[in-house]
């Protein structure tokens, strides 16, 4: 989950990192009341980076130089997220910007602190940057911390300890600008583990930037990505998902990826069909090899989908635990294939509308 | 000899009572696995298809379990990994789905410490068809002999060693890795499992979208692995920044795409197939030629 700068900076003020006094403004109406010294810095609250280079980040000398900005900025699209609030904040004059940032190192399997003297926009690029994995049994070390500037020290111990409490995957500061002589975070950008999220009720549950329906997938145990595609795919396993979805591809056709998650439940699959039907692909393909989901119970799902009126034409190819019994109760409802490129084939062809 | 587990493994089965472990403890006697317990809390002095279930891995030691398959939902499994890992088991596989990443740090380098290997979380677990299964894969796929095959994926991985099987190619051993980003056994430590291993002819290996674990497979094969692999990647039709049902399948800041893996993979001399079951057919073709 990624959160927002302002969720991001109330945060970091919880573990005692400073931040620039600012608060979170949803229409322009309420910047007369803002009580903070101009001039100020108007953010455009979207979980996305790159946000200067887009314009998402305006300066303001006066109430009504924020007024124009703030109006055009609420409601307007910055890299595809809709911009619902702006932060306002003081403009601080900075003597110098610093890089930390917090992440996980997939091949160590270990956190990873990141710094660099050289803060801002193009930090990626300027190399330079100090990189030090973390064992998270004894977490982070005078060691690490002492080749670090000394302003600095604090801030990653405190950041690491909200890395590490607040299950993220990544916790990011940048530019941490130092201003007369301590530091301060101008920027916040934080990703909570999605598998922690029940440990942080008090944060956001869903991203606002699935569709409804990848939503709706989602708190039903669903995995769903709803792209452009002919094609509503529905097989079990995310690398099978996938690899259906390549081979379409192949076949001159566009998939959208519906994974059943593991489910042995019939009802869990009417919902799957459900739920894809409502994307509005023109043909379904079911592509299965029964473990855990038996295939007698995917069929079972499929009937009663049917049974309600479910009327995208579905492809079927079914492998595995019970298949000769799931194939015998869809026997005159499906079209059925044995092999999974005879199956995708067809169903590029329907998908294509030839 | 067999990779990570073999005819000698006693195993443990963490959340062996309820539906699931039930119907699991079932699946692995009838592979021919010495169950010797099941632990699950408030549940000890009962038993589960003729096997004791004990409240705490430690009482359950009585049996000599050296390898635990762990069935424990997600807010409980870092408990249960570290429980068994204390009680000095091995080798954990981890089938718990949605485990918390920092959590699984915590358990793959405190079984670093303990010298014990977890494989997972959110895999199918590791099996060695004729000698013993620490997973989840159905019996029915396998077949016994030369290949080993290791995979980041569960019922992509049941595919393809079914392929395999049909063209009357047995499997060595079967590694499923886990889909999450952070996971406690690498495609690298399988590789040099199997390279050593005097029963594996063969590798397979099936990878897909996300890090860059596969190009460390491949720089790994380029400069150790004498035997033959084949190879099967997912996701090339994926959309870059979406999270493709598993939590580590996801192409972010131009890494972990498909290109990048099958072009490093063939550049370590790696045949690498366009469909899943193709890897069986390509395999076949060249032990006839």
């Amino acid at each position: 989950m990624d959160l927002l700068e302002h969720q991001g900076k109330e945060i970091l003020s919880r573990y005692g990192i400073e931040t620039p006094r600012g608060t979170v403004v949803d229409t322009p109406e309420s910047l007369p009341a803002v009580d903070i010294p101009l001039p100020w810095v108007l953010k455009a609250q979207v979980p996305a980076g790159g946000r200067m280079k887009a314009g998402g980040i305006r300066m303001a000398h006066s109430v009504k130089e924020a007024r124009r900005a703030t109006d055009e900025m609420l409601g307007s699209s910055l890299h595809g997220c809709r911009v619902d609030r702006v932060l306002v904040e003081e403009q601080v004059p900075v003597d110098w910007e610093w890089y930390l940032c917090l992440t996980i190192d997939r091949s160590l399997r270990m956190p990873r602190l990141l710094f660099s003297r050289r803060g801002g926009i193009e930090v990626e690029e300027t190399g330079e940057m100090l990189q030090l994995p973390v064992n998270p049994l004894v977490g982070l070390q005078e060691h690490h911390l002492r080749r670090m500037e000394k302003p600095a020290r604090p801030v990653a111990r405190r950041l690491y300890r909200l890395f590490r409490e607040m299950d993220c995957e990544l916790a990011e500061i940048n530019p941490l600008a130092v201003v007369d002589g301590r530091p301060l975070a101008l920027d916040a950008k934080i990703t909570v583990n999605h598998n922690a999220l029940y440990r942080h009720p008090e944060l956001p549950q869903h991203d606002p930037r699935l569709t409804p329906l990848e939503q709706e997938a989602q708190k039903m145990g669903l995995a769903f990505v709803q792209e452009e595609g002919e094609v509503g795919v529905i097989a079990n396993g995310a690398g099978l998902t996938m690899a259906t979805m390549d081979a379409l591809q192949d076949y001159g056709a566009r998939g959208l990826f519906l994974d059943l998650c593991g489910t042995d439940d019939a009802r869990q699959v009417e919902r799957a069909l459900s739920l894809m039907h409502r994307a509005g692909p023109r043909v379904i393909l079911l592509n299965l090899f029964g473990g855990i989901t038996k295939c007698d119970t995917v069929a079972r799902g499929v009937l009663s989908a049917l049974e309600k009126g479910m009327d995208t034409p579905i492809v079927a190819r079914i492998r595995g635990t019970n298949e000769e019994q799931a194939r015998q109760m869809l026997a005159d409802r499906v079209e059925s294939h044995l092999s999974f490129q005879e199956a995708v084939h067809r169903t590029a062809a329907l998908g294509r509308g030839s | 000899m067999a990779v990570f587990v073999d005819r000698h493994t006693r195993v443990l089965v963490q959340g062996a009572t309820g539906h699931q472990g039930r119907y699991h403890v079932r699946a692995l006697q009838e592979f021919g696995t010495r169950v010797v317990a099941g632990v699950t809390p408030g549940k000890g002095g009962g038993e589960v298809e003729g096997v004791p279930v004990y409240d705490t891995v430690e009482e359950s030691l009585e049996q000599k379990p050296t390898a635990s398959l762990c069935l424990v939902p997600a807010p409980s499994a870092r408990d249960a990994v570290m429980e068994a890992l204390d009680a000095g088991i091995s080798t954990v596989a981890v089938v718990t789905d949605g485990m918390p990443v920092h959590d699984a740090m915590d358990c793959i380098h405190y079984a670093r410490c303990q010298g014990a290997r977890i494989i997972g979380p959110n895999g199918p677990g590791v099996a060695s068809p004729g000698k013993a299964k620490v997973a989840i894969i159905p019996n029915r796929v396998f077949l016994p002999g030369d290949i080993g095959v290791v995979s980041r994926s569960g019922t992509l991985t049941y595919e393809i060693v079914n392929a395999l099987t049909e063209q009357h190619l047995g499997q060595s051993t079967v590694v499923g890795l886990g889909g999450d980003p952070v996971v406690g056994t690498t495609y690298v430590e399988t590789l040099e499992a199997f390279q050593s291993d005097g029963e594996t002819r063969t590798v397979v290996l099936v990878g897909e979208i996300g890090g860059e674990a596969e190009e460390e497979a491949a720089a790994y094969i380029r400069r150790h692995l004498t035997k033959p692999v084949y190879a099967y990647i997912a996701g090339r039709s994926a959309p870059p920044h979406r999270r493709m049902g598993h939590a580590g399948a996801l192409i972010a800041g131009g890494t972990g795409t498909a290109q990048s893996k099958i072009e490093a993979l063939e550049a370590a001399g790696v045949t690498v197939a366009r469909f899943p079951h193709q890897i069986a057919d390509l395999v076949a073709a060249d032990r006839t030629a």
